[in-house]
């Protein structure tokens, strides 16, 4: 029997960049097939062109066997492929059967659409594979995990045979993770072939069957979970031995640097997104504050950072109190800050790299003498500066905005990493980052540490909460719900505290270990 | 899940494309300045083009001589655009025939009048580059100021007041002051936008439209009552100013050309250097490109808009003021012909630097001087100002320009060279 999809000598040229290069992939009737890949291999590239978004120069796709030409997401759907998208094409004011419907709407009658029809064909998918939903809920109303979910109904309710999942798990818990690997396993089991796409390495050796590394543009292995561990996929992906493991000794704790006491900060929504927080960093230590996305991890760094006025509690920076400090105040203390959003708050995208780089210290000598800016010492320094943090940059003068997201992060680092500092708060720093940019921002973040540098690292990604704390905070409806030091957490504790399940209930590891102020 | 409040609103898109280095900062020397000319040097040609066809299908000789027959319709159509352009190219730099011919009859008017084009176009280049730079400042610090038609007429009335009102007092004294009053009353109509916008939010955009018309109103009932001049039946026009207030001109008549023009030339200096080479350039150019990054960074938002309007009302008045202490002398309602708004133009045109400023207000003063002669051939001034908003139309919209004469964008495949990740290692 022919295999489900067949892909042949695939070749799309960019101007300038070979994206895909003459791949071949074959996809059987129940096979899971991951595609691991760092930003920037062509995963995607040869996804679009699967979906029907962009046109190969060059090769040929077979579905079961018979060749097509795919010129629009009509022709995928048509031709039984289905994409979940990593970000999701729902209507948050519509039902899960409207929004079901929506482009495949049954009628009745003319023109009257044929709701309880289509309602309780989504009852039949979604107990056929396991899949609740409620088809009467309004998709806000529910989370993300469950959104997803209609994302994939979707894509049933179309009759797709071949499903794309584009990095599913990126806005979702460790246990809506989980929930989801089941859930495309019996897609599986029950005939359906999926494509898996992802840079995360534990999860393709948890759920797929079959596993294709590419790197710029060409299929670099292929190989099976049993024959592969993270170390090897590693490599293969990165081209050269990755540690993945953060090397780090055993923290030496000093003096407080940062002390937030019963915290309160609202949103621009005026909602209390951060109750009542306390907690304190120490010089020399890493305490990671672990939750899912939105549980008011923003509004905390900005408060911290001076960004945001809180509504009420303390902030002691150095034993000084900066509740209401400006930004720029906060920063003269010794504040290094690495933003949630590069691009929205870390850069100014047209500036070149060397602006970008004094974007904290431009007024300060030796960058200023009086008003004038000093363009030899702030270039000489950029320069300095991106041989020191390898960025790697046409020059000095280039503009940040044509930098890969991976070198754009790296600006920021060498800034706020350039300057003497007593604290570092960082939030998400490796977000959207391939395996070889994260390893060194990990390094990077570690030896800072080791300096004796406080840092406050924020990040919805459990692993590297867990890799490169010392003590972890978990958040979770604006509340600390635990300070657990990292040698006895967990991944599946932190992951249900994340998910609101009380300390109680989740079963701290130990008696005693579920310590709410510092053990230090 | 889409993030709303993430979009970029239209203004700042706008205002990005408005301020992006048309080049790839890695071409340098001749072969950047031609790139940078390239488009905008498109433009002009297709205007000019584009203006042809207006004028034969404007031209009620050209539908004569069509009625007669195809081929003198023809004829004419070519006749008729020669000369025009001939007129606007003679009106703007001078009759080369005329200058040789009035150096031969050695009459000293006779020379300066045929030698004024070139002047007088530099004169008429002023106030478009003090305006132009009022909204090159403002694009730098991402506020879009419409305003600078009001505020050259508040710097404008300011100048005039202080110029024949204030008596007694040397020249050197008497004119700069005169001229600072004019940058005064300009800047405090940018600030009072300004300061709308930082401390409430309204929108520049709409503050400085309703400023233009409190401006043109107020001035009208000031030169109608207590600014008018004795003796003219309430005329709205102003008294002369004293001659100690007057901004000196070089030559004897009719050549206009005065020190004003270098004022704005040093203006545009100053600009540069403020925005480019100083600390307060700095913000005000990062509170422009990205005021969230400029938050982060310890920036004071809420001064910096304040500070860009009112700095950029202050050039907007200095074109008021320039216009009436160095050629006018008096103020009335014809101040200007939309200095104000042609400004907005232009500095599109000069992609909000000052050099581009002071390039494209030197073909928009030759453009507008030529116009002057091209009007005596019954070619209406209007067409003048269609093929000025024709040559803006192609240089704000490049696609336009790089379709038609497919000029290849060299940018995508440039960065695709340096884009890629580091981990895996470009070597």
């Amino acid at each position: 029997m022919p295999p489900v999809l067949e892909l042949k000598g695939i070749t799309k040229r960019f101007p300038g960049v070979l994206a895909n290069d003459h791949i071949d992939l074959t996809l059987n009737e129940g096979e899971i097939l991951a595609l691991l890949g760092e930003n920037g291999a062509g995963k995607s590239t040869l996804m679009n062109i699967l979906y029907g978004l962009y046109q190969p120069d060059e090769g040929e796709v077979f579905i079961r066997g018979e060749k097509i030409t795919i010129h629009s997401p009509i022709d995928a759907i048509r031709a039984g492929i289905g994409m979940v998208h990593q970000h999701f094409m729902l209507i948050p004011v519509f039902t899960v059967t409207e929004n079901i419907m929506l482009g495949a709407e049954s009628v009745r009658m003319g023109d009257f659409l044929d709701r309880p029809a289509a309602a309780a064909r989504i009852r039949e998918i979604s107990s056929r594979y396991g899949l609740e939903v409620d088809p009467n809920a309004y998709v806000r109303d529910l989370p993300v995990g469950v959104q997803q979910r209609v994302e994939i109904i979707k894509l049933l309710y179309r009759e797709a045979n071949i499903l794309i999942f584009d990095e599913p798990t990126a806005v979702l818990t460790p246990q809506e993770a989980d929930e989801l690997f089941v859930i495309m396993r019996e897609l599986a089991r029950q005939g359906k072939s999926i494509i898996f796409i992802t840079h995360k390495l534990r999860e393709v050796l948890d759920v797929a069957d079959r596993i294709m590394v590419i790197r710029r543009g060409a299929v670099v292995g292929e190989t099976v979970p049993a024959q592969a561990d993270r170390q090897t996929l590693a490599a293969m992906m990165v081209g050269r031995e990755v540690r993945l493991e953060v090397e780090k000794r055993i923290a030496r704790a000093g003096d407080v640097v940062l002390e937030v006491h019963d915290l309160v900060v609202t949103d621009a929504q005026k909602q209390i997104t951060v109750d009542g927080v306390s907690f304190d960093v120490r010089a020399g230590e890493i305490l990671g504050v672990a939750g899912v996305q939105g549980n008011g991890q923003t509004e905390l760094v900005e408060a911290v950072t001076g960004l945001r006025q809180p509504v009420s509690g303390s902030i002691r920076l150095l034993g000084q109190d900066v509740t209401r400090a400006t930004p720029r105040e906060i920063i003269e203390l010794g504040t290094a800050h690495v933003p949630e959003d590069r691009q929205r708050d870390g850069l100014v995208l047209s500036f070149p790299v060397a602006e970008n780089i004094v974007l904290c210290t431009y007024y300060k000598p030796p960058f200023a003498r009086g008003v004038q800016l000093q363009r030899e010492i702030i270039y000489e320094t950029a320069n300095r500066l991106i041989a020191d943090f390898d960025i790697r940059t046409p020059s000095a003068s280039t503009t940040v905005g044509s930098l890969s997201g991976g070198n754009q992060q790296k600006v920021i680092i060498a800034r706020e990493f350039s300057r003497p500092i007593h604290l570092l708060v960082a939030s998400q720093p490796t977000r959207g980052l391939d395996v070889g940019s994260i390893e060194y921002i990990h390094q990077r973040i570690v030896q800072k540490r080791d300096e004796g540098c406080a840092v406050l690292l924020v990040s919805p990604e459990l692993d590297e909460v867990m890799e490169l704390s010392d003590r972890i905070a978990v958040m979770y409806r604006g509340k600390i719900v635990a300070i657990v030091p990292a040698e006895s957490a967990t991944k599946s504790y932190i992951g249900l505290l994340m998910a609101g399940v009380s300390p109680e209930q989740a079963g701290a590891p130990q008696e005693g270990e579920r310590i709410v102020e510092s053990t230090f | 899940m889409s993030k709303p409040e993430n979009k970029p609103d239209v203004g700042k898109v706008f205002l990005e494309e408005v301020t992006r280095p048309p080049v790839n900062e890695r071409v340098r020397g001749w072969q950047r300045v031609g790139r940078v000319l390239l488009v905008p040097a498109l433009a002009v040609v297709t205007g000019l083009l584009l203006g042809a066809v207006l004028i034969i299908l404007t031209s009620e000789s050209v539908w004569e001589a069509f009625r007669v027959s195809l081929g003198s319709g023809l004829v004419t159509a070519w006749n008729t655009i020669v000369q025009a352009y001939t007129a606007l190219f003679t009106g703007a730099l001078g009759d080369p025939v005329r200058i040789v011919q009035a150096f031969q009859s050695g009459d000293a008017l006779e020379i300066r009048r045929a030698l004024n084009p070139i002047p007088e176009s530099l004169v008429n280049a002023t106030p478009y580059i003090f305006a132009g730079l009022a909204v090159a400042l403002g694009f730098r610090s991402g506020l879009f100021n419409i305003g600078v038609e009001g505020q050259l007429f508040m710097g404008a009335a300011a100048a005039t007041y202080v110029g024949y009102a204030v008596k007694g007092l040397p020249g050197f004294i008497h004119m700069p002051l005169a001229f600072l009053a004019g940058a005064l009353g300009g800047a405090v109509w940018g600030f009072i936008p300004g300061w709308l916008k930082a401390k409430t939010g309204g929108h520049e955009v709409i503050n400085t439209i309703m400023m233009n018309w409190i401006a043109f109103r107020l001035t009208e009932w000031l030169l109608g009552g207590p600014m008018t001049r004795p003796g003219s039946g309430g005329l709205p026009i102003s008294p002369m100013i004293e001659k100690t207030a007057e901004i000196p001109q070089f030559f004897p008549a009719p050549i206009r050309f005065h020190l004003g023009f270098f004022i704005a030339l040093g203006m545009a200096w100053l600009v540069h250097w403020l925005l480019f080479k100083t600390t307060w350039g700095f913000d005000l150019r990062t509170v422009g490109a990205n005021p969230n990054a400029a938050r982060y960074a310890g920036m004071n938002i809420t001064r910096n808009i304040i500070l860009a309007m009112t700095l950029s009302g202050a050039l907007a008045g200095m074109a008021g003021a320039n216009q009436i202490l160095a050629v006018n002398r008096s103020m009335a309602l014809g101040l200007s012909p939309g200095y104000g708004f042609d400004s907005i133009a232009l500095a599109l045109l000069g992609n909000s630097t000052p050099v581009g400023v002071i390039l494209s207000s030197l073909l928009f003063g030759a453009l507008r001087n030529g116009a002057t002669r091209m009007e005596l051939l019954r070619i209406p001034n209007d067409i003048v100002s269609i093929i000025q908003a024709l040559i803006l139309v192609f240089v704000a919209a490049p696609a336009i320009i790089r379709t038609i004469y497919r000029v290849k964008v060299p940018k995508e495949a440039e960065e695709a060279v340096f884009v890629g990740s580091w981990g895996g290692g470009n070597k």
